[in-house]
C-alpha cells in the first residue's frame, strides 16, 4: 500500500523497485528454508543473552527422592543453599549441576541415599549437609535452645511463685484512694487519719 | 563533589566527638553551656552528614567515574530510579547513610522530646553523636570512605548488581536502616536513665513511641526484605534463614518482647531490670547485625565484601557491651519495683510467659546462626546450620508463641479467677478445636500446618471476642451502631486494639507460612506449543503452555523473554512472563552474569511461579522451573495489616496514657499511701 491508499503490485513499479522486490522474496524464501518449524524449537536471536545453554530436563532431574536427596546436601558455591535450590534457582552456579550429577551417578552405581549422604560426608566434610548429623557435640545446635527455654520457664516459675507468696505474706496495703484527691486532699486525711486515737 | 562530601565527613567527625564530649561532661556537670553546645552539636553533624549525603548522590547523578563508589555501583545507563538507591547499595555508601539518618534521628529526638524530660537530652546528644562519630570515623579510618577517587576516571561503571534493581531493594535497605538506626534513640535515653539514676518508669513513657516507631520500620523492612527474597531471588520462598535475616530478626524479637513488658512496668511498676536489659539488649543486637553483615565473618548472601570495617564493628560492640554492662550493674539496686505479683494466673504472668517465649526465639536464633562458628572453634569441624535445621528448632517455638498471643489478653490483669477464665476461652477454645477438626476431616495431616491453623483460628476468635465486647459495651453505655463502635475502640484505645490488629496480622502471617508445607514443584523442558501440567495441593491441575521466545533491548539490558499460557482445569486464567536479562553498560559490554525474573501469578489460594531456567542449545526450547505455594498472598496481607496495627497504635492522640502512681490507682491497682511529709 502506498501512502495514499494506492496497492502496489509489480506491474507498477519501476526496474529497481522490482529487483529490490524481488530479491526480497527471495531473501525471505531462503530464511524460511533455513529455518527449522518454530514448533521444534528455532534458534534464537542471539542465544548468549539468554545465559548458559540448559540440557534437557530427564526423568532423573525431576525424581522426588533425588530431590529429596539434594535437598539435604549443600552447594559449595557459597550461596547457602541446598544442591537442588541452587541449581533450580541460580543458573550461573557450576557448582550445583556438578554436583547433581555426582548424585545421579552415585544412584546410577546402586548407592543407596544413605549411602550418597556418607560419600558426600567422607569427601567434603559435615559441612555439606544441610542440617548436621544429631549426635555429639552437633547435637548441642539442636538441644540447646529448647533446653534453655525449658530451664528459664521453670526459674520463671518459681520466681513467679515467690513473688506470689511475697505478696500474700507482704503487709496489707490501701488498694482503693479517692480517684478525685489531689496529693493536698490525700496529706490531709493521712494528718485525719493520724489523730484518730489508736 | 568528592572533595566536598570528604570535608563533610571531617567536620561531621569533629563535630560529633564534640557533640559526645559536651553531651556526657555537660550532662555530669549539671553545665547548661556544655549541654546546649552539645544540642547544637547534632544539628550540626545533622548538617555536615547532608552535605555529603548530597554530595555523594550528586557524584553519582553526574556520573561521576573518578570515584571508585559511584565506577563499582551505578553506569550511566542505570535507570534513575536505582541510582538514588545506589547510595546504600555499597558498604560506604550504607555507612555515609546510616550516619546520616542517625544524626536526623538525634535532632529530632532533641526537638521532639517533651521538656519533661530535659534532663536526659544532654546524654541522648552524648551517646547518638558518639555512635553517629563511630560510623564517621569507620568511613574515614577503616577506610570505607565513599569519596575515594581512583587514579583513572573509566568511561562507564561497572553497573548495579541486577539482584539490586529491583523496587524491593530500594525500600528494603532503608527500612530496615531506619528500624537499626531509630533503636539508637531509646538505648540513648536508657543510658541516659542509668547516668541520671532518674530511673522511674519516666523515662521508659518517654521513649516507647520511638521504640514502636523502630519496631515499625523493622517490620518494613524485614517484610519487603521478603517480598524482594520472594520476586527477585527465584527459589520460591523468601525466607531463607540467612545470618544477615537473622540479624535482622533478633532486635525485633527483642523489641517485641519490650513493647509487651513495658505495658507491665506502665500499669504495675514491675519489670523495671527486664525492660531496660530489652532496650539495651535490642541496640546491641543490631550493632551485632551490623557486624555479621559487614564483617564477613559469616557466609551470607547479602554479606557486603570481606573487610577490616568488621574488626572496628567488633571493637564497637565488645566497648558497648562492656559500658553498658558496668553501668546496668552499679544501678541495679535503683530498679527495685514498686509492686509485686500477685497470682501465676495473670495478665503479667502471661505477660512474662510471652517474653521468655520472644527472647528464646531470639536465643534460638541467634544460637543457630552462631552455631557453626562455635562448632568450628569448639571441635575444629565446620558444618551447616541450614534452613531444616532452623525449621525443625524454631517453628515448635514459633507454635507456642501464637497460641500465647492468643492466650495473653484473656487473663486478666492481677488475678483471673476460675470463672472468669472459663467465661474468657470459651468462645476461642471452641473456634481453635472446630477449626482443627474441620482440617482434620478435609485430610489435612501436616501436624505444622494443623497447629499453625487451629492457634490461628483460636487467637482470631480472642481478638474477635475482645472487640465484641467492647463494642457491647459501648453500644449499651452510649447506643453507638456496632461499626461506630467498632471505629471507637480502636480510636479511643489505640494501644489495645491496634495492637489486637497487629496480632490478626501475626496470624495471617502464619497462615502464609504454615502454607509453605504445600509447595509442589516440577521441572520441564517445553518446546513452543508444548505444555506441562502440575497439580496443586488445591486440588487444581494447573498447565503451562509455553508460547515462545522473544528477545529484545530495553534500558540497561538485553532481554530474552518467555511467554506461558496459563490454564486451571482446562480453562484459560492468563499469561506468565519470565526472563532472563543481560545486564549492559552505557557501550553495550555485559556487566554481570545473566539474571532470572520470575513470572508470577499471584492468588488468594496459590501462587504460579515459573523460573526460565534457560535455552536448549540457543533454540526456543526452554527449561523451566514451575512451582505452585500456597497462601503466600496471606503472607503479604498479614503483614501489611500488622503494619496497619502498628501505625494505629504509633498515631497520636487517642485516650490519655496511665502511667504513675496516680494512673495506676484510678485503674484499680494497688498503691500504698506514704504518709505526708
Amino acid at each position: 500500500m502506498t501512502s495514499d491508499g494506492r496497492t502496489v503490485t509489480l506491474s507498477d513499479c519501476n526496474r529497481r523497485q522490482f529487483f529490490a522486490a524481488l530479491g526480497g522474496v527471495v531473501l525471505s524464501f531462503g530464511q524460511t528454508v533455513q529455518q527449522p518449524d518454530r514448533q521444534t524449537g528455532s534458534q534464537v536471536y542471539d542465544p548468549d543473552r539468554a545465559g548458559r545453554s540448559q540440557t534437557p530436563v530427564t526423568a532423573l532431574d525431576n525424581d522426588k527422592s533425588v530431590q529429596e536427596l539434594e535437598k539435604k546436601l549443600r552447594c559449595s558455591c557459597g550461596c547457602g543453599l541446598d544442591v537442588y535450590t541452587c541449581r533450580t534457582t541460580d543458573f550461573t552456579c557450576t557448582y550445583s549441576p556438578a554436583l547433581h550429577k555426582e548424585v545421579i551417578g552415585m544412584l546410577g552405581n546402586g548407592k543407596t541415599p544413605q549411602e550418597v549422604i556418607d560419600a558426600f560426608v567422607a569427601q567434603y566434610g559435615q559441612v555439606a549437609l544441610m542440617s548436621p548429623p544429631r549426635r555429639g557435640f552437633n547435637l548441642l545446635g539442636y538441644i540447646v535452645p529448647g533446653i534453655a527455654l525449658v530451664v528459664a520457664a521453670g526459674v520463671l516459675f518459681l520466681v513467679l511463685l515467690r513473688w506470689t507468696r511475697q505478696a500474700r505474706t507482704a503487709e496489707p496495703v490501701i488498694t482503693t484512694v479517692p480517684p478525685d484527691a489531689t496529693p493536698a486532699e490525700l496529706e490531709r486525711l493521712q494528718r485525719e487519719l493520724d489523730k484518730l486515737p489508736g | 563533589m568528592p572533595l566536598l562530601g570528604t570535608l563533610a565527613l571531617w567536620l561531621a567527625f569533629l563535630v560529633g566527638l564534640w557533640g559526645a564530649i559536651t553531651g556526657f561532661v555537660g550532662g555530669a556537670q549539671n553545665r547548661a553551656d556544655l549541654q546546649q553546645s552539645a544540642r547544637h552539636a547534632t544539628f550540626a553533624l545533622l548538617a555536615a552528614l547532608a552535605t555529603a549525603v548530597i554530595s555523594l548522590e550528586i557524584a553519582i547523578f553526574r556520573h561521576d567515574f573518578s570515584v571508585a563508589y559511584v565506577a563499582g555501583r551505578t553506569s550511566r545507563n542505570l535507570p534513575t530510579f536505582y541510582l538514588w538507591s545506589a547510595l546504600y547499595s555499597g558498604q560506604e555508601g550504607s555507612l555515609l547513610f546510616w550516619a546520616a539518618v542517625l544524626s536526623l534521628f538525634a535532632v529530632l529526638a532533641q526537638v521532639l522530646t517533651s521538656r519533661r524530660y530535659r534532663a536526659f537530652l544532654p546524654y541522648v546528644a552524648g551517646v547518638t553523636s558518639l555512635v553517629a562519630t563511630f560510623f564517621v570515623g569507620v568511613m574515614l579510618f577503616a577506610p570505607a570512605n565513599p569519596f575515594t577517587r581512583l587514579p583513572f576516571t573509566p568511561l562507564d561503571g561497572s553497573g548495579m548488581n541486577p539482584q539490586l534493581q529491583n523496587p524491593g531493594m530500594v525500600f528494603h535497605p532503608p527500612m530496615l536502616y531506619l528500624g537499626y538506626i531509630s533503636i539508637t534513640i531509646p538505648f540513648a535515653f536508657a543510658i541516659a536513665a542509668l547516668l541520671t539514676k532518674k530511673l522511674d518508669t519516666e523515662w521508659m513513657v518517654a521513649v516507647r513511641k520511638w521504640t514502636i516507631v523502630s519496631w515499625l520500620f523493622l517490620s518494613i523492612g524485614l517484610l519487603i526484605g521478603m517480598w524482594w527474597a520472594y520476586v527477585e531471588l527465584g527459589w520460591g520462598g523468601y525466607w531463607a534463614w540467612d545470618p544477615v535475616e537473622n540479624a535482622a530478626l533478633l532486635p525485633w524479637l527483642v523489641m517485641t518482647a519490650f513493647l509487651h513488658s513495658v505495658m507491665i512496668q506502665e500499669k504495675r511498676g514491675m519489670l523495671k531490670k527486664w525492660n531496660l536489659a530489652l532496650i539495651l539488649g535490642a541496640w546491641v543486637l543490631s550493632i551485632f547485625g551490623t557486624f555479621l553483615t559487614r564483617s564477613g565473618v559469616i557466609a551470607s548472601v547479602h554479606s557486603f565484601t570481606e573487610s577490616p570495617v568488621g574488626y572496628y564493628f567488633l571493637g564497637f560492640l565488645l566497648f558497648a557491651v562492656a559500658a553498658c554492662t558496668v553501668l546496668y550493674v552499679t544501678r541495679l539496686p535503683l530498679l527495685e519495683a514498686e509492686a509485686t505479683l500477685e497470682s501465676i494466673l495473670s495478665r503479667e504472668a502471661s505477660f512474662l510467659f510471652n517474653n521468655l517465649l520472644l527472647i528464646g526465639l531470639a536465643f534460638s536464633v541467634l544460637w543457630g546462626t552462631m552455631f557453626p562458628i562455635i562448632s568450628e572453634a569448639v571441635k575444629g569441624v565446620k558444618i551447616t546450620y541450614g534452613p531444616p535445621t532452623f525449621n525443625f528448632v524454631n517453628i515448635p517455638l514459633g507454635l507456642v508463641l501464637l497460641l500465647v498471643t492468643g492466650i495473653g489478653p484473656l487473663i486478666a490483669w492481677r488475678r483471673a479467677s476460675p470463672s472468669n477464665l472459663k467465661r474468657q476461652f470459651a468462645v476461642p477454645v471452641t473456634v481453635g478445636v472446630f477449626a482443627l477438626l474441620i482440617l482434620l476431616v478435609a485430610g489435612m495431616r501436616d501436624v505444622g500446618a494443623l497447629l499453625a491453623f487451629s492457634f490461628g483460628a483460636f487467637v482470631s476468635g480472642t481478638v474477635t471476642q475482645e472487640f465484641a465486647r467492647g463494642a457491647r459495651a459501648r453500644h449499651r453505655q452510649y447506643g453507638e451502631p456496632t461499626w461506630l463502635a467498632v471505629f471507637q475502640l480502636l480510636s479511643r484505645n489505640r494501644r489495645r486494639y491496634g495492637g489486637y490488629i497487629v496480632h490478626i496480622g501475626i496470624v495471617l502471617l502464619f497462615m502464609g507460612f504454615a502454607g509453605m508445607a504445600f509447595k509442589t514443584e516440577t521441572e520441564a523442558t517445553l518446546r513452543p506449543g508444548e505444555t506441562a501440567e502440575l497439580r496443586g495441593r488445591d486440588g487444581h491441575v494447573y498447565s503451562f503452555t509455553h508460547l515462545g521466545i522473544s528477545q529484545y533491548n530495553t534500558l540497561n539490558r538485553y532481554v530474552t523473554a518467555a511467554l506461558l499460557e496459563v490454564k486451571r482445569d482446562g480453562k484459560a486464567i492468563g499469561r506468565l512472563r519470565t526472563e532472563k536479562r543481560q545486564h549492559v553498560d552505557a557501550l553495550g559490554n555485559k556487566t554481570f552474569e545473566p539474571s532470572t525474573e520470575v513470572g508470577i501469578m499471584s492468588g488468594l489460594r496459590v501462587d504460579l511461579y515459573v523460573v526460565l531456567a534457560g535455552l536448549v542449545s540457543g533454540t526456543e526450547e526452554a527449561v523451566f522451573r514451575f512451582t505452585i505455594n500456597p497462601l503466600v498472598w496471606w503472607v503479604w496481607f498479614g503483614g501489611f495489616v500488622l503494619v496497619i496495627g502498628g501505625l494505629i497504635v504509633l498515631w497520636p492522640g487517642g485516650a490519655p496514657l496511665a502511667s504513675g502512681p496516680r494512673a495506676r490507682s484510678q485503674a484499680g491497682y494497688a498503691v500504698k499511701l506514704e504518709p505526708a511529709q
